[in-house]
């Protein structure tokens, strides 16, 4: 089974995130980059699949030369190897323009199944997934807390809803998103970590992925940022040490509040 | 007026509040019409939609619909956006809403804005990124704009709407039927509202210690009508289902009141809770980071204040 991760490198939530005020777009010089969390779990799910099933594992990674440092990590874990899709015609691409941009390089590399995070903890839109499978014309299996593959082709998966989740069946070729409940990442051992030095990296640009460059980047971006500010922090509020009374001054504050 | 469309949210036919919310906000933009997509319509539904402002409801009663991932309604809000040319699709800013815009986006070539919390004239939409750090005002530039409107962002306002009745046929492609949906399995626990959507949620956390202690949580819950949440310490102690994790990997909640009891206030959690209207934190460490949020604080044993509280509103009620 050829199974394509994609991951992203993101801010560190650890660190303060900032928007540039030039072209509004993210600041990556003002946080450290990790790769988003949801990915590692993407990533160690395609390593289990293959475990089972044989095959091989590509991470795929679209952002600037740094965003490598992403592929890295999922290489050492224990992917075969890479595409890192980098161009400045790229930069500042909004959804569906990064979605395209994927969809272009999946169509160029080739796949069974495509297995991403449910959502990034900067952008948060949670669609880059369903936005894959629209692309591509692929079954969408998303927010998966487990994933099965069988004979023939058959792929089911639950997609964690809000009252439990949804059994789904389809068949392969498809999209799969993951959400954190799905297993434990593992670390990258230190023969991972060389490994991970000698493994292929491929660099595609535009050109490379026939990538329509008037569909990409933020000057053809679908929506735009207008204006941003850091939103004011909140005031601080009363605290008071529970002497015996801690609830009835709780429900004194709720009562105050008319939530009570 | 230009006519904005609102994908209608319903558990089981039961017409979401926060549907109420889209209604009203999209009165103050243009004409609202409700699209009905999937089985359960009846007309309880029509009279809540039309009790909120719907003047033109749309009709698709099918169980087809509901019967595969996304695609569909995507499907059938593309064929409505191509007939009746709105000026804007609003849709819930819940996980299965934002696929369907997403969706919609390309099949329409539009633009689309996720988890926004205002709408004013000319449709830009405020977004508050970055875990509520930043404020941001956006605009779709090309297409007709699709926005995913966050639960308890909108001020519910009943105002009456003609509710006019349209059937919609939709033939679900094949390509849309390509993940079936086989089993529905539900694990919800009682009557309690639904997490993303309520005023009031109440989350526990480390502090809460066991699965059986969540009990607590729950009772101050039931008393205010609230949701119950859990940090990520307590769904990966496996002290509560992964559904009602609050937080970066987990829901992302605005309530009116949110309550974290035991929580310590990590990043992580922080993420998902810290637009609520007023917050109220209870934890053991004086040093705890949710109180640096904390509209009012206590620092104590959340076993001893929790139980006191959930009494002591039993006693006002």
């Amino acid at each position: 089974m050829n199974i394509v991760v994609c991951v992203k490198q993101v801010p560190d939530t650890a660190t303060e995130r900032k928007l540039r005020s030039d072209d509004k777009t993210l600041d990556r010089d003002a946080a450290d980059g990790v790769i988003n969390e949801l990915c590692e779990y993407a990533v160690e799910e395609a390593l289990r699949l293959k475990e089972a099933h044989g095959g091989e594992v590509t991470v795929l990674t679209m952002g600037p030369d740094k965003a490598g440092e992403t592929i890295r990590k999922a290489l050492a874990m224990g992917a075969d190897k890479a595409v890192h899709l980098v161009d400045d015609a790229l930069h500042g691409s909004d959804a569906l323009g990064t979605s395209y941009a994927l969809a272009q390089t999946l169509k160029k590399i080739g796949f069974d199944l495509v297995v991403l995070g449910s959502e990034s903890t900067d952008a948060r839109t949670g669609v880059l997934a369903a936005m894959l499978a629209e692309r591509l014309d692929v079954p969408q299996l998303t927010f998966a807390n487990k994933v099965e593959v069988a004979g023939k082709g058959t792929i089911t998966i639950q997609r964690v809803t809000d009252y439990g989740y949804d059994k789904v069946e389809a068949t392969l070729p498809a999209v799969v998103s993951v959400v954190e409940k799905i297993n434990e990442p593992r670390y990258p051992s230190f023969k991972g970590i060389m490994a991970a030095k000698k493994k292929p990296v491929e660099k595609l640009g535009v050109a490379d992925a026939e990538i329509d460059a008037s569909k990409v980047g933020l000057a053809n971006s679908w929506s735009e940022v207008a204006d941003f500010a850091v939103a004011p922090p909140r005031a601080a509020g009363t605290v008071v040490k529970d002497e015996g009374d801690g609830g009835v001054k709780t429900a004194d504050f709720l009562a105050s509040k008319k939530f009570v | 007026m230009s006519e904005i469309l609102v994908l209608v949210e319903q558990v089981e036919g039961q017409v979401k509040k926060v549907t109420l919310e889209l209604l009203t906000l999209a009165r103050k933009l243009g004409t609202p019409s409700a699209v009905w997509a999937g089985p359960g319509y009846s007309p309880e539904a029509k009279a809540k939609l039309a009790e909120y402002g719907a003047e033109t409801i749309y009709v698709a009663d099918s169980a087809e619909i509901g019967d595969y991932v996304v695609a569909p309604k995507a499907e059938l809000l593309a064929q409505l956006v191509s007939d009746k040319s709105p000026a804007a699709v609003l849709v819930a800013a819940t996980a299965e809403a934002k696929e369907i815009a997403g969706r919609l986006a390309i099949k329409i070539d539009s633009g689309v804005l996720t988890d926004v919390v205002g709408l004013q004239d000319g449709l830009v939409a405020d977004q508050s990124i970055f875990g509520g750090g930043v404020n941001v005002q956006s605009r779709v530039t090309k297409g007709t704009p699709i926005v995913a409107v966050r639960p308890n962002a909108t001020p519910v306002e009943a105002a009456a709407g003609a509710g006019a009745e349209e059937q919609v046929s939709v033939a679900v492609s094949a390509a849309a039927k390509a993940a079936r949906i086989v089993e529905r399995v539900k694990e919800e626990k009682g009557a309690r509202p639904e997490l993303t959507e309520a005023a009031i949620v109440v989350s526990g956390g480390r502090g809460v210690g066991s699965a059986e202690n969540f009990s607590i949580i729950e009772k101050l819950a039931d008393s205010l009508g609230a949701a119950v949440g859990a940090s990520r310490a307590a769904t990966d102690a496996g002290w509560y289902p992964h559904q009602f994790q609050v937080g970066q990997t987990g829901k992302t909640v605005s309530p009116q009141l949110y309550i974290a009891a035991g929580i310590s206030g990590a990043i992580q959690h922080r993420a998902g809770m810290q637009t609520a209207k007023t917050i109220i934190a209870i934890n053991k460490d004086p040093e705890a980071p949710i109180f640096e949020l904390a509209d009012f604080g206590v620092v104590g044993d959340l076993h001893q204040v929790v139980p006191q509280l959930t009494d002591e509103i039993a006693k006002r009620k």
